[in-house]
Order: structure tokens, then sequence, then C-alpha cells
């Protein structure tokens, strides 16, 4: 196959007429671009969302309590309950496959009151009492200070982290931020961190004006004894909440005697569900961009085939005097399969190689004029290319399947008849 | 060499079968140089190519030295056709985007010869025909009868045990007809075996033997004194 005679004649017969082998390749060329576009495109659009998502643990359900509607074992309906730590327990014990469960409680809201206050400044904050894992969960990064830890936990410290909001809103500029004090509704609690999130969708600004603290000291500080307002619950990679997220319920529900049945006395929101719906989109335009994509590469191969169907024909009189001089019928079927693999294999790298610049330029624009919404860094993964490349040789054989079968059914006698 | 027995061919043609070759009989032994002549359509090239391995026939028995020829399917035919013949052609039939000696040199190629041992050979034969400093030229910078020469030289490259020529001074002028068959001669002179089909009498008479076809049946098979075509040249 490696052959110097062969490779000679493969590119005499290709440069024989160059206007048109052009014009095959185009084809070729067109479609392995159109593919590699359309899915660089597709995965620019996801990393854009992508990053909406940021780095929040996707696989999350967050649960909080409700009043019940039905009545069951002696008990009205319309009955407000609490979560509280014995449930995290329960649910720990119950439902394997669980990576964190953060029980939470919060003080204020969106447009609440002020309620934290440091000497003569005020602000309005959302407080969160908080176990360390909170961090995994809803990941923040600390620019000074440290995080919530066990001990904080266990000795029930009063201590807090505060994000850049509070920060700017209780606190001058060059100010010393940790050690000092600021009062949560009358209770002091010592700085020990400032966090920055860098979730950049509407809520951005929101994010940044938290306070945490350990969420035993907050229980004990604002008398919320072992009351849990609402819950994270992360599952294992590779055990999507979605599939356990009713036995969770079913844990709560047996707990409080809430009917089995009840499906709004415990109120949740699926993280990972919204994130699948998201996901689930992304798998149809790469859907679509394989479909339209190859659909085209699959025009530029029947122009291939075609071509090399023209070229057997041509050449009819010489793969004639080829068989009558003695060449094995497989070598003339070898030949015409190598050039036509040759011509698809060389215009689909051209095709690659002119969509990565492409990419490549898209990229430069994009840093150049900064961030789009929803889109970023449009790439197709080594393994889209190696798959483009396989699908050009399988098509390139495809292409050339068929002239060669015609070029080795012709006779010698008719082919060298025809002048 | 040749052995051929019984030899019938047809040709289905829609509703009618046209019987070419009716039950043909005859021997060639080596060192021969036979010209099969006959009218168009007496079955003449029909014969040349159930002899050249390029049709078969639908009875009888073809040998060539000592091998019987039937049922081949094309790969092997196509080993027989590089081992034990060597083709001439009326429309010469090289190819045209190879010079001259690449096209000499096909025939050895398809023996997967090694490509310089080849040129040598390739080479050498051309000088034989006289052509050697044509080597490099591409078949339409030649002439007629240059371009026979070549294909003379290419057929005569495999070593063949039997040369087959069609109509091999069709396409020329009766001086280059000459030089071509002035080179067939030397080439039979050599002990090479020779089969010419021709319509053209004085051609066939610088043969050593004729036969005679005639609506698909041998008519005559007679030896003739050999006319030297060096005299005219």
């Amino acid at each position: 196959m490696f052959n110097k005679d062969r490779w000679k004649e493969i590119l005499e017969v290709l440069t024989g007429n160059w206007f048109r082998t052009v014009l095959t390749a185009f084809g070729v060329f067109w479609g392995i671009f159109i593919l590699i576009l359309l899915l660089s495109a597709g995965k620019g659009l996801e990393n854009g969302i992508m990053q909406d998502f940021g780095d929040i643990a996707t696989n999350t359900m967050f649960m909080w309590s409700r009043a019940t509607t039905k009545a069951y074992k002696g008990l009205p309906k319309g009955r407000s309950f609490l979560f509280n730590t014995d449930d995290v327990e329960a649910i720990r014990e119950k439902v394997p496959n669980l990576r964190f469960i953060s029980p939470r409680n919060q003080l204020g809201g969106f447009g609440g009151a002020n309620n934290v206050v440091r000497g003569l400044k005020t602000g309005a904050y959302n407080v969160y009492g908080d176990y360390p894992e909170i961090i995994r969960q809803d990941p923040m990064s600390i620019i000074d200070g440290r995080f919530i830890n066990y001990s904080d936990i266990n000795e029930r410290r009063k201590v807090a982290v505060i994000g850049e909001g509070v920060k700017t809103g209780l606190y001058d500029n060059d100010e010393q931020v940790l050690g000092t004090y600021i009062k949560i509704q009358g209770v002091n609690f010592m700085v020990v961190g400032v966090y920055k999130k860098k979730s950049n969708n509407g809520d951005g600004e929101e994010g940044q004006k938290q306070i945490f603290v350990p969420f035993t000291s907050f229980s004990q500080a604002f008398n919320r004894g072992d009351d849990v307002g609402w819950m994270a619950i992360t599952a294992n990679d590779g055990t999507s909440i979605t599939s356990i997220k009713n036995d969770i319920m079913a844990v709560v529900k047996e707990n409080h005697k809430v009917h089995p049945d009840d499906q709004r006395a415990v109120g949740h929101f699926d993280l990972y569900e919204q994130f699948q719906r998201v996901q689930s989109l992304f798998t149809a335009l790469r859907f679509i961009a394989y479909f339209v994509g190859i659909l085209v590469l699959l025009s530029g191969v029947i122009g291939v085939s075609n071509i090399m169907l023209i070229v057997v024909k041509e050449r009819t009189k010489e793969i004639g005097i080829r068989r009558a001089l003695g060449e094995d019928p497989w070598s003339i079927k070898l030949q015409i399969l190598m050039e036509s693999l040759f011509l698809t294999i060389i215009s689909g790298m051209a095709g690659i190689t002119f969509g990565a610049l492409f990419i490549y330029g898209i990229n430069t624009l994009l840093d150049m004029n900064g961030p789009v919404d929803m889109f970023a860094n449009p790439s197709v993964g080594l393994g889209v290319v190696m798959g483009a490349l396989a699908i050009l040789i399988v098509s390139g054989l495809l292409a050339g399947f068929i002239p060669a079968q015609s070029a080795i059914k012709v006779k010698p006698i008719d082919a060298l008849r025809t002048e | 060499m040749i052995e051929i027995k019984e030899l019938h061919k047809s040709y289905k043609m829609g509703a009618n079968s046209l019987h070419v070759l009716k039950g043909l009989n005859f021997s060639i032994k080596e060192g021969e140089l036979v010209a099969i002549m006959g009218s168009s359509g007496s079955g003449k090239s029909t014969l040349l190519n159930i002899l050249g391995m390029l049709d078969e026939a639908d009875s009888g028995e073809y040998t060539l030295d000592g091998v019987p020829i039937k049922n081949l399917n094309e790969t092997k035919a196509a080993k027989y056709r590089n081992k034990f013949l060597g083709f001439v052609f009326q429309s010469f039939n090289l190819i045209n985007y190879k010079s001259a000696l690449e096209n000499v040199a096909l025939p050895l190629y398809y023996q997967k010869v090694p490509r310089k041992q080849r040129e040598e050979k390739a080479l050498k034969y051309l000088e034989q025909v006289g052509l050697k400093e044509w080597a490099e030229h591409l078949p339409n910078e030649l002439s007629g009868g240059q371009k026979q020469r070549v294909a003379i030289a290419r057929a005569m490259a495999a070593e063949p045990k039997v040369l087959l020529a069609d109509e091999p001074t069709g396409a020329l002028d009766s001086k280059t007809s000459y030089e071509v068959m002035d080179l067939i001669q030397k080439i039979n002179d050599q002990g090479n075996t020779i089969l010419v089909v021709t319509h053209e009498e004085d051609i066939a008479h610088m043969c050593k033997r004729i036969v005679h076809l005639k609506d698909g049946v041998i008519v005559e098979d007679k030896k003739v004194e050999q006319v030297r075509a060096s005299q005219y040249v």
C-alpha cells in the first residue's frame, strides 16, 4: 500500500485535472468545516451557560417544610412543622449515597429590614447558620481570613464570614476587617473571613451580601433550638439527587407524621433536574450539529463518489490495458479506493484545519472584546476531531467503493474496444 | 505451445445468438510466426481474445504451454496474462500519462519486480526497438510507428511465451508497417512465438504460416515462404 509507484499514480490522476479535483474536494472540505463549526458553536453556548452555573454543586436539592395538606395519624391538615437536627441524622442514616447534608437557618431575606449594625453603619443582609460543607455546595472563594470550621460548630463560637458586599457596606475602604465585631440582631459576632462569589447571574450582587455564621451558634444566638429552616443536600457523583429525593422526603415525612402521599408538605427545588434540562438542550444541539454536519459531509462524499465514477469511466480503456497486461483486479480496486480515500482525507484535513483556525479567530475576537452573554470559548475536543477523521476515512472508503467495484467490472475486451 | 480443440464461441444478441467460432482446431509450436487472416466478422478477433484470455470460449479445450486454460477467475486470468502473454494492439493502447519507459515497465510492475531492475529491463527493451532516446517521452510526443514499437517493447518486457498482435499495422502507413513487421520478425528470429491477426495480404506473407478464417471455421492453414520486411525498409 505504501509503495512509491502507487502514490505517484494517485497524485498523477488527482493532479491531472486540478480544477475538478479542487471542486470535488471542496464538497468534503465544506462538510467537515460546517460540522466543526456547528459543534464548536454549540460548545460555545454550552460553555457560556455553564459559566452561569458556576461551580455550584449541581447534583443538589434544597428542601424546606410547608403546611401539611392531608390529615394523618390524628393530626389535622394545614399543620405547620419545622425540620430539626434529628431529621439530618435520620437522613444520613437511612439514605445512602449522600455526599453532604447541610441544615441551614436564615435571618433576613430579600427586602428585609436592617439587621446588622457596626458602629454607625447598618445594613440589611442575609444571615445564614451553616455547616462548613456549604462552601462545597455553594462555592465561594475566601479572599481574606477563613471560612467556618468544625471547631466553630462544636464550640458554638460567635464568628462570622462576610461577603464582599457586606464589607463595602459596613467598612471604610482600607479598614482592617478581620477581628472586628458586627452586631447581628443585637448579638456580636467576630468577623473571621471575607468571601467572594463568582456567580454572575442576576442575583450576583445579592450573593455578595451574605453573612455566614456557624449553625450551632446561630441556633443559640437566635433561639432556634434544634430547628432547621431548610436543607441543602448533595448526592455522591454517579447518583443523581433526582433519583433519591423521594427517599429523603419520605424520611422527614415519617419523622414529622406527615401523610406519605402529601406532595406539598415538603417543598423542594431540584437543581440537578434543572441542570439536566439544560444538559438535554445541549445534547439536542449537538445532535442537530452532527445531523446537519454529517448530511453536508455526505453530499460532499457523494460528490467524491460521483467524480470517482467519472474518473473510472474516463479511464475505462486504461483499466482495460492494465488488465490485459496482467494487473490484479484487486490492485485496480485498491487504486481507486486509495484515490478516493486520499482525496477525502486531504480535503477533510483541510476542512478541520480551516475550522480550527476559524475557531481560533473567533476566540481571539471574543478575548479582545470581552465576554459575551451565554457564549464563551467555542471549541471542539480532540475526540470530535478524531471522530470526524474516522467519519472521513469511512466515507472515503464508501465513496470509492462503488467506483472501484465498477472499475473491476470492466471487462478488458470491452474496455479495449472503447475508442 | 498453443493447442486448441473444438473451440466454440457464440454471442447472444437479444433473442438471436451469433455463432462466431464453430469448432476450431489447431496448434502452434514454439518459435512459430503465424498470421491469422480473414475478413471482418470471420471471428479472428474473437479467437485472439480467447487466446489472450480476455474472453472465454463456450466449449472446447485450450492449452497454453501445457497449462489448461479454463474456468479462470479474473485474478488468475490476470496472472496468466502477465506471465504467458504479451499484447500488441492496433491502437497501440499506451497509457498516455506515463512515459515510454514507464509504459514498458508496467507488466514488470505487476510482477512486482523492484523499481530499479524494472527500469533497467524496460530500458533494455526500449533499446531493442531503437527508442532508447525516447524513454522519457510521453506517448503523444511519439509518432505512430514509434508508439507501436513502444507497445511491442512493453509486450516483450515480461518475457512472455507468446506474443499476440491484433492488427499491429492497421493504423500505420505501409513504410512504418514494414518497420514494425521487421521488428516482429527479428523478435521471432530470437525464438519467440508470435501470433499476428491481420487482413492485409502483404503483412500475412511476412509470417511463416497463414491460417485463413472464414465464418468461424478454418478454411486454409498453410506454411508460406517468409518475405523479409527488411528489404522494404
